[in-house]
């Protein structure tokens, strides 16, 4: 049974801890209709069970799927949209590789490329079929600062996230005039465990509840690409900017 | 390497940090240490409860998923990260409040076991270890204790109160209370000595629910404000201001000094004065007036501040008090955040909890040396004859034979302390 009342959440990559803070965000005290997909069945059973006490009145779906190969995500994506409506779709997740095992091992270098750049496009050509057919619908898709322009401390995930920066720009481009709306997200360096170790190196990170704040904050104003802590918007413009000969000697 | 203080800022210390963000992944994380860990949550006890210097901190603040709830009973079952706060914004709208609660919601329920913090109302429901019932405790070891009051008891008095040495505590159950509004009756009335103050604190036991006072710490009698509130059963439409202000750099010097505060705390007692009275407040104005003002451990400058809270029996604690206050009135020291209140007649579950029956005094002093610990000694000397005990949460430099007087179950409990699992309070006050 199709129930039409409920808003229809879609997460992928439930588990990621900028998404389970936006859907925390989303559902609190709210009736809606949530689709949970991520790789890690175990992970996912008990972020519903914290949704449940969050959000008594919401309906909790949990799907446990591989993310890579085309033919899973075509089944994945067509069974979620057979199932309901698409009224929001959060592309999340990711994973932070090591830049010297990317260069060392082009086995992982692939991997890493496939998750984080190929896979999120994939998923989200995939949910985009379905949203133009409906003619609505809003479609997040998280991609990276690092994708901006490349740096010699991460350019394999840079490069990944590029891929998804310059994909969605297309996709705004060609469901520009539908009702569907599109959005790309950068979060700066932010503290999950994604980053665990970078915090242990002594880095600044913000926290995650603010950069899920500013995310269903900007979504909802309507915004199309949302930088976050906003002002890695005025970093990056000044990064991007920045003349090859001074760039190229700092240590970034 | 990350540098870690805790909320008095005396100093700060290098930790190897790792971040517990998995409930199942949790044994796997202390069985991997290099060195002896401890948890941490929020950061918020004053001294060296929290901090490990050069060794490992478990960092508990992500293990924030509760686990279920139940609407007929109010068992809620969450992880050990999960903050005072988001369980009172959840839940106050609901109708029920996490019952006992210490001046700030921003700490988490885990650190609140092991200090088995106490609040407002500790003469009608003791601390915060009387409503757990039950707690998951992991052992470096890969050992899993689960305890409560009936539940291997044992474990459950010493990790309630246990300063975190017992284990770490990974998953909680607590009895959430009822409550009929948000908002709370409040009645402000201004003393202007200590037998006032105790006249007004045992004649309010029976009615009210919640009873303190704000004492001005420089004066000689001890005058203050008693304040005392029952939950209330009617709510208000008015918008709560969720702003926040944060106190936006250190000062090299304590803001809190000579030349302000004694100014300050008499311009503070008048204007209470003035505007005593029945009011009708929020519970979050109310239990956590100071947590709208972010970082506010910072007008005392870098050097940073003590705080020195000791609780004194009944039979000896008028002259007790009076004594610290003529101590503290005389060295000029001290602080705007003074607190005097009076525990209820009961003993607390935890074999090491703070809470005790008689009358406690809370206060904070801005960390100038030699001229501040020795005023400290001077309290510790007043606390020692009255048989007293110091508070383990704020301390950072009580003497260890007023630590094993204050707390006569010290050896018992280390017996059920973990060997995996030090601190710097525990290095200072056990030896190991």
């Amino acid at each position: 049974m199709l129930d039409n009342t409920k808003k229809r959440i879609v997460i992928i990559g439930a588990t990621s801890a900028i998404a389970e803070h936006c859907t925390r965000l989303w559902s609190t005290d709210k009736t809606v209709e949530l689709v949970l997909v991520g790789r890690n069945a175990e992970k996912i059973k008990q972020l519903a069970m914290d949704l449940k006490v969050r959000s008594p009145q919401s309906t909790i779906n949990e799907i446990t799927a591989n993310f890579t190969q085309a033919s899973d995500i075509n089944a994945l994506v067509e069974n979620i949209a057979s199932n309901g409506k698409l009224d929001l779709v959060l592309i999340a997740h990711g994973s932070l590789p090591d830049q010297q095992e990317c260069q060392r091992n082009l086995n992982t270098c692939t991997d890493e490329m496939v998750i984080n750049g190929v896979s999120p496009v994939l998923i989200a050509e995939a949910f985009a079929g379905y949203m133009e057919k409906n003619n609505s619908g809003t479609l997040v898709v998280i991609g990276s600062v690092a994708g901006d322009r490349g740096r010699k401390s991460n350019y394999v995930y840079g490069a990944a996230k590029g891929l998804v920066t310059r994909y969605v720009q297309g996709l705004q481009h060609r469901l520009a005039n539908t009702n569907v709306n599109v959005v790309l997200i950068k979060p700066g360096p932010t503290e999950t465990p994604m980053t665990a170790h970078l915090k242990q190196q002594g880095a600044k990170l913000a926290s995650v509840e603010s950069v899920a704040e500013e995310i269903v904050n900007g979504i909802e104003k309507g915004k199309a690409v949302i930088y976050t802590p906003s002002k890695w918007m005025v970093i990056m413009m000044v990064i991007r900017h920045l003349p090859r000969f001074i760039f190229n000697k700092m240590d970034i | 390497m990350v540098r870690v203080s805790s909320w008095g800022g005396l100093d700060n210390f290098e930790h190897h940090v790792s971040y517990l963000s998995n409930r199942d992944d949790v044994t796997q994380q202390l069985a991997n240490r290099k060195f002896n860990g401890l948890a941490h949550g929020m950061g918020k006890s004053y001294g060296d409860v929290c901090l490990n210097p050069n060794g490992q901190l478990w960092s508990t603040t992500g293990l924030n998923r509760f686990i279920s709830f139940d609407e007929h009973t109010g068992i809620l079952k969450c992880e050990s990260g999960v903050l005072i706060r988001d369980i009172q914004q959840l839940f106050v709208p609901r109708g029920w409040i996490v019952p006992v609660t210490p001046g700030t919601q921003l700490i988490t329920i885990g650190g609140a076991i092991a200090n088995d913090v106490h609040g407002k109302n500790h003469h009608v429901l003791g601390s915060f270890g009387d409503h757990v019932q039950k707690i998951k405790l992991l052992r470096t070891d890969r050992r899993i204790i689960e305890c409560g009051p009936e539940l291997e008891p044992e474990w459950f008095s010493a990790t309630v109160g246990g300063f975190g040495l017992t284990g770490v505590i990974v998953e909680v159950e607590l009895r959430l209370r009822p409550v009929p509004s948000a908002w709370v009756d409040v009645e402000n009335i201004p003393y202007d000595n200590l037998e006032d103050f105790f006249k007004l604190a045992d004649e309010s036991e029976k009615d009210w629910e919640y009873t303190v006072s704000w004492i001005d710490c420089l004066s000689k009698h001890g005058r203050g404000i008693f304040m005392r509130g029952n939950a209330s059963k009617t709510s208000e439409q008015i918008v709560q201001s969720k702003k926040k202000v944060t106190i936006p750099f250190l000062p090299p010097i304590s803001l809190v000094n000579k030349l302000t505060l004694r100014p300050f705390n008499t311009a503070y007692f008048h204007k209470q004065k003035y505007q005593a009275g029945k009011q009708h407040v929020h519970y979050e104005p109310f239990f956590y007036p100071l947590d709208k003002l972010l970082k506010w451990n910072r007008i005392y400058g870098s050097k940073g501040f003590y705080q020195y809270q000791s609780v004194i029996p009944r039979n000896v604690g008028a002259d007790a008090v009076q004594e610290m206050l003529n101590q503290i009135s005389r060295s000029g020291e001290g602080s705007f955040l003074a607190v005097l209140k009076t525990f209820g007649n009961r003993e607390s579950i935890g074999m090491m909890s703070f809470p005790q029956p008689g009358v406690t005094l809370a206060l904070d002093f801005p960390n100038k040396g030699k001229k501040t610990t020795k005023l400290l000694e001077s309290l510790d000397a007043i606390v020692r004859e009255a048989k007293g005990r110091v508070y383990l949460a704020k301390d950072a430099r009580m003497p260890r034979d007023l630590f094993e007087s204050g707390y006569p179950n010290l050896q018992k409990f280390l017996q059920y302390r973990d060997s995996g699992i030090s601190s710097a309070l525990s290095r200072r006050l056990i030896g190991n």
